[in-house]
């Protein structure tokens, strides 16, 4: 989601060469910029956009895994996927404060996710169609989430680093339990183990393409690598994905479903297939299956309860001229 | 096994509830709420947990509290019919939600006094839970109550629709009798004023009152529940039915 998150990310600045080069000798140096420093409005813009899509990622992504809360097949399951999901909801909580630090309010951001205008990651525009995504949606798009996320702890924005020096805690906590549930089922019944594997089967390709485009189709990366928002290019933490997950799924006796997936002795990793990067576009661009869904759903939550928001800040109103009529 | 009856009215009532609350997620008015809604499901189905493994060891057939959960149709559910109810709108949600805690909050007072060392070690979490539970909730009628028209008028229709169970929160159904003669579960009855006034506070505020209710609706200890249980079992209990003896 965090690849994705610069996707269309202007980080064109008007500012003098004197004042870049200041800048950018405080990023060398490995100093953390903090929402009052000065700073190009490029690297502003382009961390709104970031955390923003990303707190988006962690909002939309309620929905999906919420989908299977009432029907977890036993009380044990059911309590830690309602954790799970609560979990990510404080991870939107905590980053849309992160980027409000950067003068754009929560409500700013959550009109452009509702009008399309903002994007968030496209692996939650596919469907979760049995109990074993739970388990699939934990171990890789927790997993992937956690590639890209543990090189943001030394982002060079002081409030995003320390975001997500929280938030890892978590998401290494969501993926070994979504790899426990699908290691339950592997080793379950016939039926369990097919549903694992179809599980596997449909989200392998979706969570490859969380990282990003390929490097050279990555317009915006080298910027955000010198500003070192960024530390690894979209490839390189696709492959560090890949060279961990699929020993798990081997190890579980499930099959990726890649047939030129192969160990490369000389690079020290896996070769894989070609990543259907039509599909990835068409879902970025708003044409997945769930797309519009999602964000109905987000629309419809947030219009069923704008009564209740305007109750709640009607009654604070109330409550402060009672306090001042009785000074 | 009449104590193992009393408690899994309770469990029933904790998971029903629990249930309830959790469908909220990812749909409630705000994100704040998104992460209190499951916070309190949580405690509830925690409890129910904890009730059930205790029931099903005092039957002492061996079963599981999935068993209890997954296994059971909606005319062996034994909730009272307040925790059924659905979610309709964010007030009626807050409103059972306090009703039902202001109820709990003193019984699990007393039940630290249980003979039942389960009960006690439950009660003794479940009175900080409630208590925040009656705050959350509370806190919610209160600016719904004193809010906007609209809000108002929806916190009053929920009142208007809630209120006929309340009575049934302070029966005790025969087999929860024997389990208060026994001491390990508080008499019920006995709770009526407490609760009468944690809602008479909390209306004062919300400028809300509580009305007659002539014809309370009773059953749910006997199995006798609305039609919305059955659904939220089916949904519930689907895939564990799907896969019998399956581990998960
Ligand atoms: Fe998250
Ligand atoms: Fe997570």
């Amino acid at each position: 989601m965090y690849s994705q998150g610069l996707i269309g990310a202007d980080g064109q600045t008007n500012e003098t060469p004197e004042f870049l080069e200041t800048f950018q000798k405080r990023i060398d140096a490995e100093e953390k910029v903090e929402p009052t420093d000065a700073m190009p409005e490029g690297y502003r813009r382009t961390l709104v956009r970031q955390i923003g899509q990303h707190a988006h990622s962690e909002i939309v992504g309620m929905l999906p895994e919420g989908n299977w809360i009432t029907r977890a097949p036993s009380l044990r399951r059911k309590a830690a996927l309602l954790a799970k999901v609560q979990d990510e909801g404080g991870h939107g909580l905590y980053l849309y404060s992160a980027a409000e630090t950067l003068g754009v309010s929560r409500e700013e951001m959550t009109e452009e996710l509702h009008s399309g205008k903002a994007k968030y990651s496209s692996i939650f525009n596919y469907p979760t169609l049995s109990w074993a995504d739970i388990g699939t949606i934990g171990w890789l798009v927790d997993g992937a989430a956690i590639m890209n996320q543990i090189p943001l702890c030394r982002c060079s924005f002081g409030p995003y680093a320390r975001a997500m020096i929280r938030v890892c805690k978590e998401e290494s906590f969501h993926q070994r339990q979504g790899y426990e549930i699908i290691m339950t089922l592997a080793q379950g019944t016939p039926e369990q183990k097919e549903m694992a594997q179809d599980s596997l089967n449909r989200w392998w390709w979706p969570s490859l393409m969380m990282f990003g485009p390929h490097d050279a189709d990555s317009e915006h990366s080298d910027q955000s690598m010198t500003w070192k928002i960024k530390r690894f290019t979209n490839d390189q933490l696709r492959q560090k994905f890949i060279d961990a997950t699929v020993p798990q799924a081997e190890y579980l006796g499930l099959k990726v479903p890649d047939p030129d997936l192969k160990w490369n002795e000389e690079k020290g990793g896996y070769d894989h297939g070609e990543i259907d990067w039509d599909e990835f576009w068409r879902v970025v661009k708003g044409h997945g299956r769930m797309n519009r869904d999602r964000i109905k759903d987000r629309r419809a939550a947030w219009e069923r309860g704008a009564w209740v928001r305007e109750a709640a800040l009607a009654h604070a109103e109330k409550r402060r001229a009672r306090k001042i009529a009785a000074e | 096994m009449t104590v193992y009856h009393a408690l899994l009215e309770l469990a029933d009532d904790h998971l029903v509830l629990g249930h309830r609350l959790s469908e909220w997620c990812g749909h409630a008015p705000m994100l704040e709420e998104d992460l209190a809604m499951p916070n309190m499901a949580l405690d509830l189905i925690g409890t129910a947990r904890t009730l059930y493994d205790r029931a099903a060891a005092l039957e002492g057939k061996g079963r599981s509290e999935d068993d209890m959960a997954y296994l059971r149709d909606e005319r062996a559910y034994r909730n009272c019919l307040l925790v059924e109810r659905p979610n309709e709108d964010f007030a009626h949600t807050v409103l059972r939600q306090l009703y039902f805690a202001a109820f709990m909050h003193p019984y699990w007072i007393a039940a630290q006094d249980s003979t039942d060392g389960v009960v006690r070690g439950v009660a003794g979490k479940a009175v900080k839970e409630m208590a925040y539970h009656i705050r959350h909730a509370g806190e919610w009628v209160i600016r719904l109550g004193d809010g906007t028209e609209e809000s108002a008028a929806r916190m009053r229709d929920a009142v208007e629709a809630l209120s006929i169970y309340v009575d049934e929160l302070f029966d005790s159904s025969p087999a929860a009798r024997e389990a208060e003669a026994a001491g390990v579960l508080p008499v019920r009855a006995d709770l009526r004023t407490q609760w009468d006034k944690t809602i008479a506070d909390i209306f004062g505020e919300a400028a809300l009152t509580l009305p007659e209710a002539p014809y309370p609706q009773r059953g749910g200890r006997e199995g006798l529940h609305g039609e919305g249980l059955g659904h939220l079992l089916a949904e519930m209990q689907s895939v564990y039915r799907a896969h019998p003896g399956a581990q998960w």
